[in-house]
């Protein structure tokens, strides 16, 4: 009796045991992953001569800030990277394309989601082509028309682009959103006497608030990091963004790694602020349609 | 995909009053207005401008010439090139991703302890403008100073200069690094998210009939994960032209043309050599590639469904 209780008491520590060491094999099979992301922190705070060095170091001498601090003008050092404009075009692109397509696809997402009318599918499948259009194949014809218009090189050329690209996905996560809320729940105001549209505005999108933010990060974060329309249609720190901004950092022949990687920190800030403190909503966000 | 409401008749479309029916279009007629503006019509103008010989820098010499552009592109050899590293590249990146992060879900789902953690960690590169991932990759495979290199000599003691972003296929592998890194932990979220889902009971009921873990997986949850699968094949599609991002700057397609992708020649083409209508014609033709693998990733996606059901 006792005996038995013994070996179910070792072989329980030896589960234990072989769990742990499991969970120690993951984690550092996930910090694959992420060891990229330290190693650019480490390289942007690094004495200068560790970066290129050779034998290769590994674990930096010491820790410092100035390769912020001038990148952020604070420093004494001679570095031009326009820095505050590319900032300054970044937010404006991002933020009001990513307002304009949370407005406009959360209507569509709702009419798509409650109304059944003929040619919905066909217009939401032409939108979702239209989304996998690659951005380098759209950005040649915007080159010539935005040069006609003089939206060439502005930041409301890039506005509009990028509000154009996040519409149809706002649209599809919305609609899924909106089909999440019963639909007895609007007809019930409309009972009570609301219009469709009043039981839009006050059940329904106060429902949908969590896909909201998750929708809207998706938004920001495309327009944050688009690359391939960017690099055709901005030319100047007039409207050029971060993305196109770090080919500042590489001559002829030789890139200012350190250089690149302190604005590549800078560039991670907000997506990471994001998607941390929405990440439960952005995973729900992303699976909505499959869990029912 | 799947746009299924609760109406489900025909019936029920003509109970919705007319009143609905204009709401309906008037909800969705700004974002459709935006994406025929912004998208649409410039496409339908830049097929015009495949059907000419226009030059950025000679643009009063643009004349008609009709599909020429697009026949002289079937008869380029560095099209086909670019055309079959693409189809390569793509290929093997979606599969290794799709089968990467059901594979590291499956692993992170059984872990007890840090489960938050870890996730937060992996979630990482999907942060990364694709442009950061490209110019870390680039250093990281730098023949002179990048980590790959020096790992090697820290390994093995001996200095070797391998240079990977010069020679065919090595430069072509560094990429595919450098994407499945960026894009497979967005799969490894969704599928999670699927395994977290599931119900126990099915799991329970086949450890007493004694089936072993890969059955379970292949029977149980493969068939029950399959909505979270659509689902991140529908994103990932969206997104196939991200990976220019990378190739433009780890190697730009060069050098001589050995790592050219379609997206990068359609660059090349109509920005560096200035032939505009060449180059929009290229861009057709690449859009039609990605039109292509959207429509072959749901084909394969409808089989794999009525295999595993």
């Amino acid at each position: 009796m006792e005996r038995s209780g013994a070996i179910r008491l070792v072989s329980r520590r030896r589960r234990k045991v072989r769990q742990e060491c499991y969970n120690l094999l993951v984690f550092f099979l996930v910090a694959v992953f992420f060891l990229p992301v330290l190693w650019i922190i480490i390289t942007a705070m690094r004495p200068e001569v560790e970066v290129n060095a050779r034998p290769p170091v590994y674990i930096p001498s010491r820790l410092s800030l100035e390769t912020f601090a001038s990148l952020l003008g604070a420093g004494h050092t001679e570095k031009s990277i326009p820095f505050y404009s590319y900032l300054r075009n970044s937010l404006l692109a991002s933020i009001f394309s990513t307002f304009l397509a949370l407005t406009v696809g959360t209507l569509a997402g709702y009419s798509f989601s409650r109304f059944r009318f003929r040619g919905a599918d066909q217009t939401f499948i032409g939108m979702m082509l239209a989304r996998s259009i690659p951005g380098i194949s759209i950005s040649l014809p915007l080159f010539v028309l935005f040069a006609r218009t003089g939206l060439l090189d502005r930041v409301y050329g890039l506005i509009l682009v990028y509000t154009a690209m996040t519409i149809p996905f706002t649209t599809w996560l919305m609609q899924g959103f909106f089909k999440d809320i019963p639909a007895t729940l609007d007809e019930a105001a409309q009972i009570d006497g609301c219009s469709r549209w009043q039981a839009f505005i006050r059940i329904d999108l106060p429902l949908t608030l969590p896909g909201l933010a998750a929708s809207g990060i998706f938004a920001f974060l495309t327009a944050w990091n688009e690359f391939q329309i960017a690099s055709v249609i901005t030319r100047t720190p007039a409207s050029k963004t971060f993305p196109v901004g770090l080919f500042d950092f590489t001559q002829e022949f030789t890139i200012d790694w350190r250089g690149m990687c302190a604005m590549s920190v800078i560039m991670l800030v907000p997506a990471i602020v994001f998607v941390l403190l929405t990440q439960k909503q952005l995973i729900k966000g992303l699976t909505f349609g499959a869990i029912k | 995909m799947a746009l299924d409401t609760h109406f489900k008749s025909r019936k029920d479309i003509k109970k919705s009053s007319k009143h609905d029916r204009y709401l309906s279009w008037f909800m969705i007629i700004p974002a459709l207005a935006v994406v025929v503006v912004l998208i649409v019509v410039p496409m339908i103008y830049s097929f015009s401008l495949s059907l000419t010989n226009m030059n950025l820098l000679k643009p009063a010499t643009t004349q008609y010439i009709g599909f020429r552009n697009y026949m002289r592109l079937f008869h380029d050899d560095i099209f086909w090139r670019a055309f079959w590293n693409t189809v390569i590249f793509m290929t093997v990146a979606v599969n290794v991703e799709f089968i990467l992060g059901l594979f590291i879900a499956q692993l992170m789902f059984k872990v007890t302890r840090g489960q938050g953690v870890i996730r937060t960690a992996i979630m990482a590169p999907m942060m990364f403008a694709p442009v950061l991932v490209g110019f870390q990759f680039k250093w990281f495979f730098n023949d002179q100073v990048g980590l790959v290199n020096n790992l090697l000599y820290s390994l093995t003691g001996q200095y070797q200069i391998i240079p990977w972003l010069i020679y065919y296929p090595m430069n072509l592998f560094a990429i595919l690094l450098g994407e499945i890194w960026m894009s497979t932990p967005f799969m490894v979220i969704v599928f999670l998210a699927g395994l977290v889902s599931l119900p126990t009971e099915p799991f329970e009921a086949a450890a007493v009939d004694g089936a072993s873990g890969w059955l379970q997986f292949r029977y149980i949850t493969l068939p029950l994960i399959g909505p979270f699968i659509y689902i991140a094949m529908v994103i990932r599609s969206l997104d196939l032209g991200r990976a220019y991002d990378l190739v433009r700057i780890m190697t730009g397609g060069g050098p001589a043309n050995r790592s050219e992708m379609i997206w990068t020649y359609t660059y090349r083409l109509a920005i560096t050599n200035n032939k505009f209508g060449m180059g929009t014609a290229m861009s057709f033709i690449t859009v039609a590639v990605s039109f292509a693998f959207v429509i072959y990733l749901f084909k394969q996606l409808a089989k794999s469904r009525q295999e595993v059901y």
